[in-house]
């Protein structure tokens, strides 16, 4: 069965990504899988330094989810790009770089940068970290400026696929996505984790030192979806859900409000062959619906 | 021998030492090789979505016929594996981490707080020369809830049950003295609570006598992935406490020393 998917001029074999922050830069998990079979890798947020983070305690686990506020630690895009990459299976397999900028410029080094590495297949640009000071979310919360560090990345990115991750954090998540289609976004996944927070009433603190931090996992899962239609009713580019994906029949559920593909997220955390195990199953399941191709699912959501 | 996986295991057998908060759990062996130190992420396939996270536990023994755990209740996930019954599925990820730098031939001393016993069992039960190793053991819980009953008479265990200031002060006091013995040919491992820890760093630190310590975080992946579990180490570097550790040198705990374990 043909599962391939296009997201602009980028073809995936199958609509299963990892979602950025939770597949590390990818080669974690060789030991888990073949990362041939994914659609595609999502790498963890790069930015042009290195980052360590925010200090203290920086996850939480909550009902049927958690809270993380580990703000951006990476390793830098040079580091990335220099001894992590060229052992990534980028001729089989998308690897597509999550990038964060404190600033338009920053966002437009990253962009000038990668662009000039032709193992990497696309960018997704992270105007939507809830964790961190500088740039992330604040970005992503107003339409203007989410469609200025769209345009700054699009201007740098020559022929690689820029998709945009938006921030669930938002008074009408269609305005923004309508402004970053506007601003050239190839596509749009969302969403990114939602601001939340978690105390312990013995010691009479915060769970996460940062205090807030980003709700991630099935928790979220109807408030992803939402988002996804919602933004489909009023864009023409293709969208890649994102949120608390757990196994194919969520996979399936994305696909039938209209995405295009998906990441796998949090869920990786409680199984890290899952995204694999859910590539494997990706066909049985469109059996079981009665489906020769994606294409003849997606969207049909009857109302 | 560096291998990694992620298996389901059956639940042979859940022990309770003492009938409600500390266990063995006794799982069908993954037959991994592991270095004392290393730990396992767990997860039973019941819990669903929830709780969500796997929890870390350092493999207490892991033999042909089963791999051992040993936990305390402590909250909703260890709440809920206690509940665990005979042939309940368990999906576990290891052997993780670096895993103790152990010289068989040199004299061991074993420094435990509490749970901070739990690495060591395999050791204790396995090590050629038992004559060879030293346990203080603190603990707050009285001693039947640790399984220690069956070791070896040739080890030398001090117990020293922590329950007053004036308790840890001694831990501290004898802690002192034995490092002296083993700071010019031995091996000293360590660990246990933060606090506890904390303690056996100093003392180390001021004795300038080289430490193994053995650091417990919560982990969501377990893998290096969700960086949950970073703390601070020396020139403005991070350690990733599951792939970097989970066991790290003296030296390398200043920095996180420093921040009082944040």
């Amino acid at each position: 069965m043909d599962l391939s998917v296009k997201i602009g001029n980028l073809l995936l074999k199958n609509p299963i990504l990892t979602a950025s922050g939770t597949f590390g830069y990818g080669i974690e998990f060789e030991r888990f899988g073949d990362l041939k079979k994914l659609g595609g890798i999502v790498v963890k947020g790069l930015s042009i330094n290195p980052r360590q983070g925010n200090m203290g305690d920086r996850i939480a686990e909550t009902p049927c989810g958690m809270l993380n506020s580990i703000g951006l630690e990476n390793i830098g895009i040079r580091a990335f790009l220099d001894n992590v990459l060229p052992k990534l299976p980028y001729k089989t397999t998308p690897i597509i770089v999550n990038l964060y900028g404190e600033d338009i410029h920053e966002f437009e080094t990253l962009s000038k940068i990668t662009s000039e590495r032709d193992e990497i297949a696309a960018l997704e640009v992270n105007i939507s970290c809830p964790n961190v000071k500088q740039g992330g979310m604040q970005f992503g919360q107003d339409e203007k400026s989410a469609a200025k560090v769209c345009e700054a990345v699009k201007r740098h990115a020559g022929s690689k696929v820029v998709i945009v991750k938006l921030s669930p954090n938002v008074t009408d998540i269609k305005k923004i996505a309508k402004s970053v289609e506007l601003a050239g976004a190839d596509a749009i996944s969302l969403i990114n984790t939602i601001p939340g927070m978690a105390v312990d009433i013995y010691m009479r603190r915060p769970k996460l030192t940062n205090v807030i931090g980003g709700l991630s996992g099935p928790a979220i899962k109807p408030i992803a979806l939402r988002m996804v239609y919602e933004v489909l009713q009023i864009v023409d580019i293709p969208v890649i859900g994102v949120g608390g994906i757990c196994s194919v029949e969520d996979v399936f559920e994305f696909i039938l409000v209209g995405a295009h593909a998906v990441q796998i997220g949090s869920a990786t955390f409680t199984n890290p062959a899952l995204c694999f195990e859910i590539v494997d199953s990706l066909e049985s399941m469109a059996l079981k619906l009665n489906i020769n191709s994606l294409e003849e699912y997606r969207g049909k959501l009857l109302i | 021998m560096n291998i990694m996986e992620c298996v389901d295991l059956r639940v042979l057998e859940l022990l309770s030492m003492d009938g409600k908060e500390f266990f063995i759990l006794k799982l069908s062996s993954p037959k991994w090789a592991y270095k004392t130190g290393q730990f396992v992420m767990v997860r039973p396939i019941s819990w669903g979505y929830d709780p969500f996270l796997p929890r870390p536990f350092s493999i207490a023994n892991l033999d042909e016929e089963k791999l051992e755990i040993f936990f305390q209740v402590v909250g909703r996930g260890t709440k809920k594996l206690a509940e665990l019954r005979p042939d309940d599925m368990v999906k576990v990820w290891g052997p993780l981490g670096n895993g103790f730098e152990i010289d068989e031939s040199l004299p061991i001393l074993i420094l435990a707080g509490g749970m901070g016993i739990a690495p060591f069992l395999g050791l204790i039960k396995k090590h050629p020369h038992p004559e060879n190793i030293e346990i203080i053991f603190g603990h707050r819980k009285d001693i039947s809830c640790y399984p220690l009953k069956n070791i070896s008479r040739k080890i030398l265990i001090w117990t020293i049950r922590d329950r007053t200031k004036a308790d840890l002060l001694r831990l501290k006091k004898a802690i002192r003295v034995k490092i002296e013995g083993y700071s010019s040919d031995g091996q000293i491992f360590a660990c246990g609570p933060l606090p506890f820890l904390d303690m056996v760093h100093e003392v180390c630190v001021t004795k300038k006598t080289q430490l193994q310590i053995l650091l417990e975080r919560p982990m969501a992946c377990g893998i290096g992935v969700c960086y949950g579990c970073s703390i601070p180490g020396p020139f403005n570097k991070n350690f990733q406490v599951c792939k970097h550790g989970p066991v790290f040198g003296c030296e390398e705990l200043s920095t996180f020393c420093e921040h009082k374990g944040f």
